[in-house]
C-alpha cells in the first residue's frame, strides 16, 4: 500500500501522530532507523506522568490546557492509564514551597496527615501536609509506546527502518524525529534530563509524588511491582548520553529524604537523554522544506503528544490551523 | 553607572540565566528590565563535548554583556579549571569567581576565593569574586587583585534581603572608589533599591525573578527599584533625626 503519509520518528510524537493519521482513515508509514521504541528515544526515559496542573506552576497555560486532554487520549488508544492523581510534599524547612505551589497550581487541595496517610499510608507518618492533584494521572511510557506500536500495526501502518531508497519517502513527510531534527530546525535544543529506575518492595506508592526542593526537585513514578522512577533533572545540555554522579546523588538523595527506606532499594537503571525543546519550551507544528515538523515536545512529551497529534492530523488532513503549537503558515 | 575593568554597563540590574521557565522568558526578563549583563553558568552544562552550545547562542543573542561563572565549585582547582573553560568558551576574562565553602548555606570559602583569585588574577583574568561582607576578606581580595567585589544580602536563593547593613556600609566607606554589587540573597525590589541607595553600584540576582510567578514582571520591578535607589543616592538624602521636623512652619506659635 502506498502511504499518503510518512511519519519519521517513532517516539512519542511520531507515534502518536501516526495514530491520530490512521483512526482518521489516512494511509501511514513510519520511518525509524532504530526500530521499535527504545532506549534511542528521549520518550523512553520519561516519567509518564499526565500531570497538566504540576506542569502549570511553571510552564505556559497552553501546556495546561491540552495537557488536560492527554489521559483520555491514551487511555482510548489502549494505554493503562492510572487515575490516582498527584501527591506533591515538601521537607519541613522548605514548607514555603509548598505555600507557592499551591498559590501557583490548578486545582491543587491542600490536605492533612490522615488523609496522606489514607492516599499513602507509608508517607502518612513522614508529612503533616501535602498538596492533592485529583485530577492528574500516570501511565508506564515503555508499556504504552510498545501497545501503541502494536495497535498501529494490526491496524495496517507500515513499519520500516530505512526510507525507500528509489527516492523521497512516499506522501506528506510528517517529521517527528525529536532532537535529530537539529539538522533542521536550528532553534531546537537539547535539554539534559537524568533519571534512575529503583526496585524497593518496602515501600508502597500509588500515585505520583513530587518533592518540592528549591535546588533538587524530585518526582517519584511508581511503575507497579515495587519498581519506581525518579526523575529528573533539568540541565541546559545537549548531551545526551552521560549521567554525571552529581545528577544521581541528587536524585537518590532526594529520593531518601522522602522515605529512608529506599536507602536499600536496588538501583536498576541510570538513564539519560536530552529532551527536543524550542526556546519557549512549546511544541510546535512548523512547516519547512516540504515537511511537516512536529517537534519540542520537551519535558511533556506523552502529555502533549496527544494534542500536537491531533492538531497536525487537522492540518494535514483538513487544512484546519490550529490555534496553538502552529507556528506559521507558509513554506519557509 | 558602574565601570567594571575599564568597561561601562548602562544598568545597575545584572541578572542570572538559570531557573526560568523557559529561554524565551529569561529573553523576556531581559527586554523588560534592561539589565546590562548576564551571568552564566558553565560547570554543569558544558558535558562532555561543548554541549551547553544551543543554550549560550540564546544567551549571548540578549545583547548583553556575558559574566560567566564558577557556580557550583567547592574547591579552588574546580574553581580555576572552569574559569579557564569559561574564557575559552565565551571569549572573555571576566568571571564570577564562586567558591563554595560549604554545601548547605553555598556560604562562599574565604580562604579558598582569596587563593583562586590570585592564581586566575595572574593569568590575566579579571575577578568578580563572590565573597561576603567581610572587610578583611574584601582587603585580601583586592591586593590579590580583584578590581570588583560581589558581597552576598544573604545566602543564595534566600530572598532575605541585605543581612547586615552595618557591615555592608562599611564595606562601602572602606572602598569608595571600587565598584561594589550585591550578588546574593535578594528577594524583592524594596531590597535592591536599599542596596543601591546605600551607594552599591549594582545588583545581581537571580532566583527572585526567575522563580517568580511572572519573571519578566519581576524583572522590570526590580529595574525600576534599582533606578529608584541610584535617584535617592544621587539626590543627596537626608539624614534621619529624631525630633519631628515640620515642613510647614507653623505660623502664630511661640518658637519653642
Amino acid at each position: 500500500m502506498s502511504a499518503a503519509f510518512t511519519v519519521l520518528g517513532g517516539g512519542v510524537c511520531g507515534l502518536a501522530v501516526a495514530a491520530e493519521l490512521a483512526a482518521r482513515g489516512a494511509a501511514v508509514g513510519l520511518v525509524d532507523p532504530a526500530g521499535a521504541p527504545g532506549p534511542h528515544a528521549c520518550s523512553w526515559w520519561a516519567g509518564g506522568m499526565l500531570a497538566p496542573d504540576c506542569e502549570g506552576v511553571s510552564a505556559e497555560p497552553g501546556v495546561v490546557r491540552h495537557g488536560r486532554r492527554a489521559a483520555d487520549w491514551w487511555e482510548a488508544r489502549g494505554a493503562e492509564v492510572i487515575r490516582n492523581g498527584t501527591l506533591v510534599v515538601a521537607l519541613g524547612r522548605d514548607r514555603s514551597e509548598l505555600t507557592t505551589f499551591s498559590r501557583r497550581a490548578e486545582n491543587a487541595r491542600r490536605i492533612g496527615r490522615d488523609e496522606i496517610a489514607a492516599l499513602e499510608p507509608d508517607l502518612g507518618e513522614r508529612f503533616a501536609e501535602a498538596l492533592l492533584m485529583e485530577a492528574e494521572a500516570h501511565l508506564d511510557p515503555r508499556a504504552t509506546l510498545a501497545g501503541l506500536r502494536a495497535r498501529l500495526a494490526g491496524q495496517g501502518v507500515a513499519f520500516r527502518t530505512e526510507e525507500p531508497a528509489d527516492g523521497p519517502a512516499e506522501g506528506q513527510v510528517i517529521d517527528c524525529r525529536g532532537l535529530a531534527a537539529r539538522d533542521s530546525l536550528a532553534d531546537l535544543r537539547g535539554v539534559k534530563g537524568e533519571m534512575v529506575v529503583l526496585r524497593c518492595p518496602e515501600i508502597t506508592l500509588s500515585r505520583p509524588v513530587r518533592l518540592l526542593h528549591p535546588r533538587f526537585p524530585l518526582y517519584i513514578v511508581p511503575r507497579g511491582d515495587g519498581v519506581y522512577m525518579l526523575g529528573a533533572t533539568q540541565i541546559e545540555s545537549g548531551e545526551r548520553r552521560r549521567a554525571t554522579l552529581r545528577s544521581v546523588m541528587e536524585l537518590l538523595n532526594a529520593a531518601y529524604a522522602l522515605h529512608p527506606a529506599f536507602a536499600e532499594a536496588e538501583i536498576l537503571e541510570i538513564g539519560v537523554d536530552a529532551r527536543p525543546a524550542f526556546p519557549d519550551n512549546l511544541p510546535r507544528l512548523r512547516r519547512q522544506g516540504g515537511r511537516l515538523f512536529a517537534n519540542g515536545l520537551f519535558r511533556h512529551g506523552f502529555l502533549l503528544a496527544p494534542a500536537l497529534a491531533v492538531m497536525a492530523a487537522d492540518l494535514v488532513l483538513e487544512g484546519r490551523i490550529p490555534e496553538d503549537f502552529h507556528e506559521d503558515h507558509s513554506e519557509r | 553607572m558602574p565601570n567594571f575593568y575599564g568597561t561601562e554597563i548602562a544598568s545597575r540590574l545584572m541578572l542570572g540565566t538559570a531557573q526560568y521557565p523557559s529561554p524565551a522568558i529569561l529573553a523576556e526578563a531581559f527586554r523588560r528590565s534592561g539589565a546590562g549583563i548576564a551571568t552564566v553558568s558553565v560547570r554543569r552544562e558544558a558535558g562532555g563535548e561543548r554541549a551547553g552550545e544551543a543554550f549560550w547562542a540564546l544567551v549571548q543573542e540578549l545583547g548583553v554583556a556575558l559574566l560567566p561563572n564558577t557556580a557550583g565549585c567547592h574547591s579552588v582547582r574546580e574553581a580555576v579549571t572552569t574559569a579557564q573553560m569559561a574564557r575559552e568558551l565565551f571569549d572573555t576574562r571576566w568571571i564570577k569567581l564562586e567558591v563554595i565553602g560549604h554545601a548547605d548555606t553555598l556560604q562562599p570559602d574565604p580562604f579558598g576565593l582569596v587563593e583562586a583569585a590570585r592564581i586566575l588574577v595572574g593569568e590575566g583574568f579579571e575577578v568578580f569574586p563572590y565573597c561576603t561582607e567581610d572587610l578583611v576578606l574584601c582587603e585580601r581580595l583586592v591586593e590579590a587583585g580583584c578590581r570588583v567585589l560581589m558581597p552576598w544580602g544573604a545566602p543564595i536563593g534566600t530572598g532575605l534581603g541585605l543581612n547586615n547593613i552595618y557591615g555592608l556600609r562599611s564595606l562601602r566607606a572602606h572602598f569608595p572608589e571600587l565598584p561594589l554589587v550585591i550578588d546574593a540573597g535578594l528577594g524583592l525590589p524594596s531590597q535592591a533599591a536599599q542596596a543601591i541607595e546605600m551607594g552599591y553600584d549594582a545588583v545581581l540576582l537571580n532566583t527572585a525573578v526567575a522563580r517568580a510567578g511572572d519573571p519578566a514582571m519581576m524583572a522590570e520591578g526590580f529595574a525600576r527599584a534599582v533606578e529608584a535607589g541610584a535617584l535617592a543616592h544621587a539626590a543627596d538624602p537626608m539624614e534621619p533625626r529624631d525630633m519631628a521636623a515640620p515642613s510647614t512652619p507653623v505660623l502664630g506659635k511661640a518658637f519653642l
